[in-house]
């Protein structure tokens, strides 16, 4: 109460400095002013999130190429999103995607939840060793991408060096970016790299979210380890895993930067996912009216996906 | 210690245990420094210690690939050079020595400053707009709250590509394509979204009797909002700062599209430093090394906020 008089004396000052400031902000009322705090941001996202996805929606009906502005745009209707939908190429970049995205989730979040658990044993140096595992996921995609190209150097990289280490072949016999089947790997490790301490991170949430008092009735009903893994940790923990699943498929599924810079979608397509081929179409061959369709497709499965997941927070957040 | 210990024997987990799971996360984490501490060993490295085979640990320290980061430099005849004055500074005679002479500096520092301008602009206006909207939204009764919420949550989830094609459109029409402004705009408009969620979780842990308090005392609504509640939302303002800083730094997909020279930032910069004969990854990895130190730097300084960061603030400790 003491703090708040302090300052309100130092208030008054102010005012006194501004009177006419203060006179036409002290006249709004509550609605007003909720308004003018929240109408600028909204203002900005319609500018610029709302507005150009309407004219995608637009421009996916039409011929339009962003490098011949000039030649007249033609209403096409839903030739693209028919030719989308049946085009092998797109299928083929759907399929390398929702491999990326399966097995990323898988590794990471066994991974991610069997860290979070050792972790929550708290043994000593905890913390610190916490913040360490949690760097990789801080860095940017796309220098982390660029960096791994060199660990994945056939003759001078330290990935292959230490691979030829433990399996005695020849660190020059095989190529992790440039080798068909061994490339859509390369980019599954380097984003399980990067990405495993964010599953680890929720998990450890949702593991620290179990009150002590149900192990300790478990314990007193003289249930096994084993059994109380499997009918408190998991089940309790469970919530927060779907969180992260959920992010972190969501995140794969726009994967463009680590992927872009480490094979920039070859050898051939093996490795390219929905948004190399979205930018090959739109950046590269300049096929705007066709690539804006296959834009709003993804867009459309993401939001789809996105409001499961607002959903599964909201689930989490009444705990 | 020793005695809440005790109390809860039944489900501490023994020594054993403990030193056995302490064990294992500490060898996980070594092998995942181990790519980090590998690239900041190789910025120091002379190119050739670079691509040996085997890797090289132990080397004598280089500096030639900061200045290869820093400097462009043009080959020329032994007699040219040695008709030269002596060499300007350090980098000069390293190039010197490998028949080159310092050309002029490189784009690098550009494009850093170019990161730094777009991250701290884009931050700056992104948590300005946030504040503002969490506020709204945590005190006032908004018409179609959670619709609105929802909304500014959403546009965070289009695929970058997605967003950069009409972006790309509208900038060209409007002449914003390759400037700082456009970058910082459409950076803020992506942050924001972050910013309002996650502010909104730090506005709604002050409890609303310190306003109510204040206005009692003869505040205005928005005199309490300014000396009241910004300051006991400090804390929460500096990490949705960082996360907006970490976010407009490490962006990629939006820069390496929209930007070609003039506004271009450093994470499509990093990738195409190239020497002659390919990539010169001593001075790609002091690139990266000088790039990642900030980051680095935040993540320490954000570790207990770090978790509301990355759900969006569902999920707090």
């Amino acid at each position: 109460m003491n703090e708040l008089s302090a300052s309100s004396r130092i208030t008054y000052r102010a005012v006194m400095v501004q009177p006419g400031v203060a006179r036409r902000i002290r006249g709004l009322s509550d609605r007003t002013l909720a308004w003018l705090f929240i109408t600028p941001t909204i203002v900005l996202l319609l500018a610029i999130n709302i507005f150009p996805l309407l004219w995608t929606i637009y421009l996916s009906f039409t011929n339009y190429r962003a490098n011949r502005s000039k030649v007249p745009t033609i209403w096409l209707g839903s030739d693209w999103y028919q030719s989308i939908l049946t085009d092998p190429d797109i299928w083929a970049a759907m399929q390398v995607t929702a491999h990326f995205v399966i097995w990323t989730v898988i590794i990471e979040t066994v991974l991610g939840f069997g860290l979070a658990y050792l972790i929550d044993k708290k043994f000593r140096g905890h913390g610190m060793w916490t913040t360490i595992i949690l760097l990789p996921m801080m860095l940017s995609p796309a220098v982390v991408g660029n960096f791994w190209t060199f660990l994945y150097q056939p003759q001078i990289g330290l990935f292959n060096y230490v691979v030829a280490f433990f399996t005695g072949r020849a660190a020059s016999s095989f190529q992790m970016l440039g080798d068909v089947t061994l490339s859509p790997w390369a980019i599954v490790i380097v984003d399980a790299w990067m990405w495993t301490p964010y599953v680890m991170l929720i998990c450890l949430a949702g593991l620290r979210s179990i009150p002590d008092y149900i192990y300790e009735a478990a314990e007193v009903d003289r249930a096994s380890k084993w059994r109380q893994f499997w009918s408190i940790t998991l089940p309790m923990a469970l919530p927060f895993i779907m969180l992260a699943v959920l992010f972190r498929g969501i995140e794969n599924f726009k994967m463009f930067d680590m992927v872009n810079l480490l094979t920039g979608g070859g050898p051939g397509s093996t490795t390219e996912v929905a948004s190399i081929t979205l930018k090959r179409a739109a950046f590269e061959s300049w096929r705007t009216g066709y690539s804006s369709a296959f834009a709003i497709i993804l867009f459309v499965t993401v939001f789809g996906l996105a409001n499961i997941y607002v959903k599964a927070l909201n689930k989490v957040k009444s705990r | 210690m020793t005695s809440a210990t005790a109390a809860h024997s039944v489900v501490e987990p023994s020594t054993t245990t403990r030193r056995f799971a302490g064990s294992l996360v500490v060898l996980y984490a070594i092998i995942t420094m181990i790519p980090l501490v590998w690239i900041m060993l190789t910025a120091f490295k002379s190119p050739d210690d670079a691509i040996s085979y085997p890797p090289k640990v132990m080397f004598k320290p280089s500096l030639e690939g900061f200045c290869n980061l820093f400097t462009t430099r043009s080959r020329q005849t032994p007699e040219f050079i040695r008709s030269l004055g002596p060499p300007e500074g350090m980098c000069d005679s390293i190039a010197r020595d490998r028949n080159m002479v310092v050309a002029g500096p490189s784009n690098y520092v550009p494009r850093f400053i170019n990161s730094l301008i777009i991250a701290f602009g884009s931050t700056v206006l992104a948590v300005a707009l946030g504040t503002l909207s969490a506020y709204g939204f945590s005190r006032f009764r908004v018409p179609l709250k959670d619709d609105l919420l929802f909304f500014i949550l959403s546009t965070r989830m289009m695929p970058p590509i997605a967003v950069a094609i009409p972006i790309y459109l509208m900038y060209r029409t409007i002449g914003l394509s390759d400037t700082r402004l456009g970058m910082i705009l459409l950076y803020t408009s992506v942050n924001v979204s972050l910013a309002v969620w996650l502010l909104k979780g730090f506005i709604d842990e002050i409890p609303r009797e310190y306003e109510e308090a204040a206005m009692i005392d003869g505040y205005t609504r928005f005199q309490a909002f300014v000396k009241v509640v910004l300051p006991q939302a400090t804390t929460g303002i500096a990490a949705t700062a960082i996360f907006c800083l970490i976010f407009a730094w490490n962006e990629y997909a939006f820069a390496v599209l929209l930007t070609s020279g003039n506004a271009q930032t450093a994470p499509p910069f990093i990738p195409i430093i190239i020497g002659e004969g390919g990539q010169d990854w001593p001075a790609v990895a002091a690139g990266t090394t000088l790039f990642l130190v900030p980051i680095v730097v935040f993540t320490v300084l954000l570790r207990k906020h770090l978790l509301r960061g990355i759900t969006f603030g569902a999920v707090r400790k």
